[in-house]
């Protein structure tokens, strides 16, 4: 078991290496002549106005949210899924009314507009 | 072994015997024959690109009744590597107010996070990169590295249209992350494992035939994922310029466009690894380079769907795509696992699998086809009206 994942962790830092090659190559083989003007944001020729990092709309975040506990729910029942065979009748409807608890979380954030984009 | 049954197991004998002639460890006989597997599998992913990008304007030509790349090389097939070399020789300019660090780092990852899929699938039967028993969880996983990329790759630009791409990223990519979670659900439900060749190895039948709606599911949140038409609110042209990469330039700007490419054929192959049985095909077993070409074929289906939505669909509205995947796409996945959870139970072991599976799934299109109907009744479509003008009529 540790072998498959001694793999996976040279495959993070080779991974890594195979995309640096072409931007170290282009540190040689391009041209580098900065000025002010080149490095200003672009804005399709206008000066920006005001600072980027603001808050953001609210909206994003609460969609974040709603995913965090999907997301989070759904890696629980990964093991069911996988322990099928092994599981009896009722753990089969247990896992279901899980998914339904699931379906009423989702109801309410939907009752509660969370999924309107306002 | 015979070389022709399996190439890469037979070189990789022949090397492992001439270090263990050499009297080296057997530990660094592994260690070294790993770090070769990996850079064999990574480079393959990278070769892959290279000929995507080619295949796929060639294609999107074709739809648009053009010829695409011609003039390098035949068929234009140096089209890419010409493509290479000016992107190389561009000037890399960073902005000044951008964050350095993760400007840097976001195209590296955006490809890195791409890749890493790459090392669990498996392309024959004894070709695997590493057969992790939780597979299908890391490719969940890993997959949202690239979400994180493009959400550094925005935030770190300091530009205005770059933050609003990365802010949509964030809505849309987490959004449909869910309803792809769940339909990997079914497979692995199926299958009875997370490893993915134990996956393939399971498709006596393709779990098309058992589960075709969360195969369609899947490949819906799979293109939203990649942030392609219909879906690419992301990098919307027309209106926050080029999106996340908007201040990016050179190769960086390449990068991102190469870890896209990969990843559509990424969604390709992980569809035909789940759903069309993988290396699965007369021969295949013995002969391993049967299975890879099996595994591309397939792959290509999946590949081909992704780039026909793409040129025959227009982009849809942030709200509406929010509203397909959390009001449709998400209720719709949780109903078929549960469908398929019970069904399965039921008839898991006996000879009405398959008819009780495909009545489930019809059954659920149904039921989801008569709720739109009756939701799109109710709600009044907005019509608009002008005022009555005197036209100039015929005396």
């Amino acid at each position: 078991m540790i072998d498959r994942w001694l793999f996976i962790g040279i495959f993070v830092s080779i991974a890594a290496v195979f995309p640096l090659l072409p931007i170290v190559l282009a540190r040689f083989l391009a041209p580098h002549n900065p000025n002010t003007i080149k490095l200003e944001t672009y804005e399709c020729g206008m000066e920006t106005v005001g600072p980027t990092w603001v808050q953001f709309k609210i909206q994003y975040y609460i969609y974040a949210l709603v995913f965090l506990i999907f997301d989070i729910e759904t890696v629980f029942l990964f093991p069911w899924a996988v322990a099928f065979d092994a599981i009896p009748l009722f753990a089969v409807f247990e896992g279901v009314l899980f998914i339904l608890i699931l379906v009423g979380g989702l109801l309410y954030a939907w009752r509660k507009g969370a999924l309107e984009w306002s | 072994m015979n070389f022709w049954e399996n190439p890469i197991g037979f070189i990789g004998e022949a090397i492992a015997d001439l270090m263990r002639s050499l009297h080296i460890g057997p530990e660094v006989i592994n260690f070294v024959i790993t770090l070769l597997s990996v850079v064999v599998v990574a480079s393959f992913g990278l070769l892959l690109v290279i000929f995507l990008i080619w295949l796929e304007r060639k294609v999107a030509a074709r739809f648009q009744d053009r010829i695409g790349p011609n003039r390098a090389g035949p068929y234009g097939l140096l089209q890419t590597f010409a493509d290479m070399v000016k992107l190389i020789t561009k000037e890399d300019s960073i902005p000044e107010k951008a964050d350095k660090l993760s400007f840097n780092i976001a195209p590296i990852l955006s490809v890195v996070a791409v890749l890493l899929i790459w090392a669990v699938v498996p392309f024959a039967p004894a070709w695997i990169g590493t057969d992790l028993n939780v597979g299908v969880l890391y490719i969940a996983a890993v997959g949202s590295f690239g979400i994180l990329s493009i959400l550094m790759a925005g935030w770190s630009s300091n530009n205005k249209y770059a933050l609003l791409g990365a802010f949509r990223a964030v809505a849309q990519l987490i959004s449909y992350e869910v309803p792809m979670l769940i339909t990997l659900l079914v497979p692995v439900l199926l299958a009875r494992s997370m490893g993915m060749n134990d996956m393939v190895r399971d498709q006596s039948t393709w779990f098309i035939v058992l589960a075709p709606l969360a195969g369609i599911i899947f490949l819906v949140s799979s293109i939203a994922e990649i942030g392609r038409t219909p879906f690419d609110l992301i990098e919307a042209e027309s209106e926050i310029v080029a999106g996340y990469h908007t201040e990016y330039t050179g190769m960086k700007f390449g990068l991102f466009f190469a870890a896209e490419f990969l990843h559509a054929f990424t969604v390709g192959v992980l569809f035909a690894l789940l759903f069309l049985g993988g290396w699965r095909g007369p021969g295949a077993e013995q002969y391993q380079l049967l299975g890879v070409f099996y595994l591309m074929a397939k792959a290509s289906i999946g590949y081909f769907i992704v780039m026909w939505v793409r040129s025959t669909l227009p982009r849809i509205r942030i709200d509406h795509m929010l509203a397909l995947n959390w009001k449709f796409l998400t209720p719709a996945s949780l109903a078929i696992l549960i469908i398929t959870a019970i069904l399965e139970k039921a008839y898991g072991e006996t000879s009405a699998r398959i008819p009780a599976l495909l009545i489930g799934n019809l059954a659920v299109v149904l039921v989801s086809w008569l709720v739109l109907r009756a939701a799109s009744r109710k709600t009044k479509r907005e019509r608009v009206t002008f005022k009555k003008r005197p036209v100039a009529k015929p005396a």
